[in-house]
């Protein structure tokens, strides 16, 4: 259950990277989703001075930039926790109680859907299908495919990620590793 | 041990790995390594609910499937098996002699698509060719681009994608332009939540597509592919990736494709989360780097598309199956299916079904027969088949009563339900459809790019309706109003979201207004999944009082001493079922309708 460590803002050199990215994909017309998608997998999410170094590189108006990111819901403009959770609310697992585990996780994660738990551990999401249908209920926790989760699996799920966190820091549940420094 | 040695294929394909394969796979290795055997990987053969498979070809050819096999289960399955000649008769789901409960749903089958799904190891090109992979590219750069639309219009190939439209004729209309540059998309957006029939053909049999979508293009006369894949589905973009530098490197893609002067390309874009991105003209807009909004037609994508070039959009498996029509003949594929549907569909089989997952059948078997087969049970888990929604948010909902209508476009189109691009998502009487009504509409509420007054706020407003009604605050004129109000939507709207949007909520008027009319003057909620209709109370009898519920409850609702059975506050209490997930004793119960609790 590798979690998404993400290089943050402050530790590289942001703007080479983004220029480096800019780059890979500039030769292609009609790169400025990929270019968007590699600078949230480099950084977690896409930070408002991304786009305005975007927007310089490029030439697109930063207001075109932030119209694309805010369209399309894979964009987050927020850093994310150390471990995504993502619930399935698809047709499949709606019918097979969906919303019971939403509500599981985030009763013991302590954050809301689309929200970030206090401890900067959990970003939990809502999404449409993942393809696992027949399944359900399907959860994924970073890269990780879960199927036909229970109520109880998704907490215990959680526990145990939050267990292994404790287990890498040394720290008591007291600090707020992990909250990714913005 | 005969002369040849046992073969060994785990399916490794999304749903597989999700449930355990890729354990069962690590637990396989290092024992079959001391047999001497190394087991193949291969994609999901469609029984997802049987997952994981593993699958045994004895050295006589006979092919022998275990189901969900844990890695404890491995060592007894090489033990006896490979190692003694005799088959775990209780872990095979499929066996060449004797029958098995899963027989008839692989029976029903009549597999040309999925052919190799399951069979072939989607990460190795060799593994495709030794089944044939390329041949039907050989041959159709030894015909003509119009031969190959002949060949095409002659199977009655209609698209896959949901509309229906005849595929041949899309080719002809992309190869008449005139244009330098054009291009093929193939449409892997896969936006039905709840279908994953392209998923599974993307990761198990990537080239399949790719050979498609070349022969789509040395018909309509274009040399760069794009495949717009869906974010969600990561292994089949990893699979596309891989095997489009596999076969660039076999020179099947790349400059003089096999000496024939043809250069074809192919690119991937991942989807970025917008359902209206799999409408062909919002998914080009992407494609170009836009917001993905609809745009008017005409123009048709076939005379100006992506970058204002001929583009010809299709369905992956559409596209799928071109490389079985080339090769095996039209003639093979129109002899299948009905007068106005041809050929074989997939269906991805969800929802409240015991064998979920996919079936390939001809085109214009009933309903009745695709999701039960010859499995004649109507049931899941003794509850009662209520109703099967096809086409997911822009389809309709098929009541039980009309299990015996044919799946073909027009008849489905006839019943006020849609072929749409196979998912089929199987409904029990604990289904509740105002509430599936509601799941639906607030999907394509969210997902409506706001363009089109009535679809951004048509849509709103019917779902407000639909919300009102689930609450029990809901009137009865508030049903006519919903038809009202989905006709003016459907009227209003430029593209096909709009102009489905308000299907799910038409039909299950349609066919069950009782339903709607319980929430509306009963204020109940017949399937007890309306949370504002319905109450957790439990049985003073049947609790043990272990605490177990009052552990799990979130906002602390339930109370109770030890050895005192348990009681939940009504009004704290949130509705979100986790006690009755939590009790062992089945002492907790749902009720609706009148407060006087009605127990059966
Ligand atoms: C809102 C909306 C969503 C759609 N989503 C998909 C999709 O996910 N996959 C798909 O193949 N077609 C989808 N379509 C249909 C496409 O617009 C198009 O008709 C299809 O890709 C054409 O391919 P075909 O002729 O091979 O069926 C969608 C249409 C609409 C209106
Ligand atoms: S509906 Fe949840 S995986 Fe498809």
């Amino acid at each position: 259950m590798k979690n998404t460590e993400k290089t943050n803002l402050a530790e590289r050199n942001p703007v080479e990277d983004i220029d480096q990215i800019v780059r890979r994909h500039n030769v292609n017309r009609g790169a400025t989703i990929p270019i968007l998608q590699d600078i949230q997998n480099t950084f977690g999410y896409v930070a408002t001075e991304a786009l305005t170094r975007v927007s310089d590189l490029t030439g697109i108006s930063e207001s075109e930039l932030y119209s694309i990111v805010t369209f399309y819901s894979q964009f987050r403009l927020q850093p994310s926790g150390k471990n995504i959770i993502r619930v399935c609310h698809g047709t499949a697992c709606h019918l097979a109680g969906a919303d019971k585990i939403t509500e599981s996780v985030m009763h013991e994660t302590g954050a809301k859907a689309g929200e970030t738990s206090e401890d900067g551990l959990f970003t939990v999401e809502k999404v449409a299908c993942l393809g696992c249908c027949s399944l359900a209920p399907v959860v994924t926790v970073n890269d990780e495919t879960l199927a036909r989760v229970t109520p109880d699996k998704a907490r215990a799920l959680v526990i145990e990620s939050r267990d292994a966190e404790k287990e890498k820091t040394g720290c008591k549940g007291e600090c707020q590793h992990g909250k990714p420094a913005v | 041990m005969g002369n040849l040695p046992y073969k060994v294929r785990v399916g490794l394909g999304t749903c597989g790995i999700a449930a355990g394969a890729q354990k069962t796979y690590n637990a396989i290795v290092p024992l079959l390594e001391a047999q001497g055997i190394t087991p193949e990987k291969v994609g999901c053969m469609g029984m997802c609910y049987n997952e994981p498979l593993v699958e045994v070809i004895a050295p006589d050819g006979q092919s022998y499937v275990y189901g969900s096999v844990t890695p404890d289960e491995v060592e007894t399955i090489i033990e006896q098996h490979i190692v003694g000649g005799t088959a775990v008769q209780d872990l095979l789901v499929l066996s060449p002699v004797g029958d098995t409960d899963d027989q008839p749903f692989m029976a029903k089958q009549h597999r040309m698509l999925l052919e190799h799904l399951g069979k072939i190891n989607p990460e190795s090109i060799d593994s495709y060719l030794e089944v044939g992979g390329y041949d039907a590219t050989k041959k159709a750069l030894s015909m003509t681009p119009e031969e190959v639309i002949a060949e095409v219009e002659q199977s009655g190939l209609r698209g896959r994608g949901g509309a229906g439209f005849p595929t041949h004729l899309k080719w002809k209309f992309t190869r008449q332009y005139e244009g330098e540059q054009k291009h093929i998309v193939c449409n892997a957006d896969e936006g039905d939540p709840g279908a994953f029939m392209d998923r599974s053909v993307l990761e198990s049999n990537p080239h399949g597509v790719l050979e498609g979508m070349l022969i789509a293009g040395y018909a309509i006369g274009a040399t760069e592919g794009y495949i717009y894949c869906r974010a969600e589905y990561p292994l089949a973009i990893r699979n596309l990736h891989l095997a489009i530098a596999q076969a660039t490197e076999r020179g099947f893609m790349g400059k003089n494709i096999l000496d024939s002067g043809f250069d074809f390309s192919i690119q991937i874009r991942e989807g970025a989360g917008a359902f209206v991105c799999g409408e062909e003209t919002a998914l080009l807009m992407s494609i170009e780097g836009k917001r993905g909004m609809p745009r008017f037609r005409p123009p048709f994508p076939a005379e100006k598309g992506l970058f204002d070039r001929p583009t010809c959009i299709n369905n992956v498996e559409t596209l799928a199956n071109i490389p079985c029509i080339i090769s095996k003949g039209s003639a093979a594929y129109n002899t299948l299916g009905t007068e106005t549907s041809k050929g074989t569909k997939v269906f991805a089989l969800a929802g409240k079904v015991n064998r979920g997952g996919l079936v390939e059948v001809p085109m214009g078997l009933t309903v009745n027969e695709i999701v039960f087969g010859d499995l004649d049970l109507c049931q899941y888990d003794h509850k009662l088949f209520k109703a099967v929604q096809t086409g997911g948010p822009s389809g309709g909902c098929i009541p039980a009563a009309l299990g015996d209508t044919p799946v073909d476009y027009d008849s489905l189109k006839a019943i006020g339900a849609i072929m749409g691009s196979g998912g089929m998502l199987i409904m029990d009487d604990e289904t509740c459809m105002v509430d599936v009504a509601r799941f639906f509409l607030s999907f394509t509420c969210e997902e409506s790019c706001g363009k089109c007054t009535f679809c951004r706020t048509g849509t709103k407003k019917m779902l407000e309706i639909l919300e009102r009604i689930t609450e029990g605050k809901g009137k009865e004129s508030d049903i006519d109003l919903l038809e009202e109000l989905g006709k003016k939507v459907i009227a209003g709207s430029l593209c096909g979201l709009g102009q489905t949007a308000p299907n799910p909520v038409l039909t299950t008027i349609k066919y069950f207004r009782d339903e709607y009319m319980a929430h509306v003057t009963d204020k109940c909620c017949p399937a007890k999944q309306c949370k504002a209709l319905i109450r957790y109370e439990i049985l003073p009898e049947a609790c043990v009082a272990c605490g177990l519920c009052k552990k799990q409850c979130p906002v602390n609702a339930i109370s109770g001493e030890r050895k005192t059975p348990h009681v939940i506050d009504p009004e704290a209490c949130i509705r979100c079922g986790l006690c009755v997930n939590s009790c062992k004793f089945n002492s907790i119960v749902v009720t609706t309708g009148a407060p006087e609790p009605a127990l059966q």
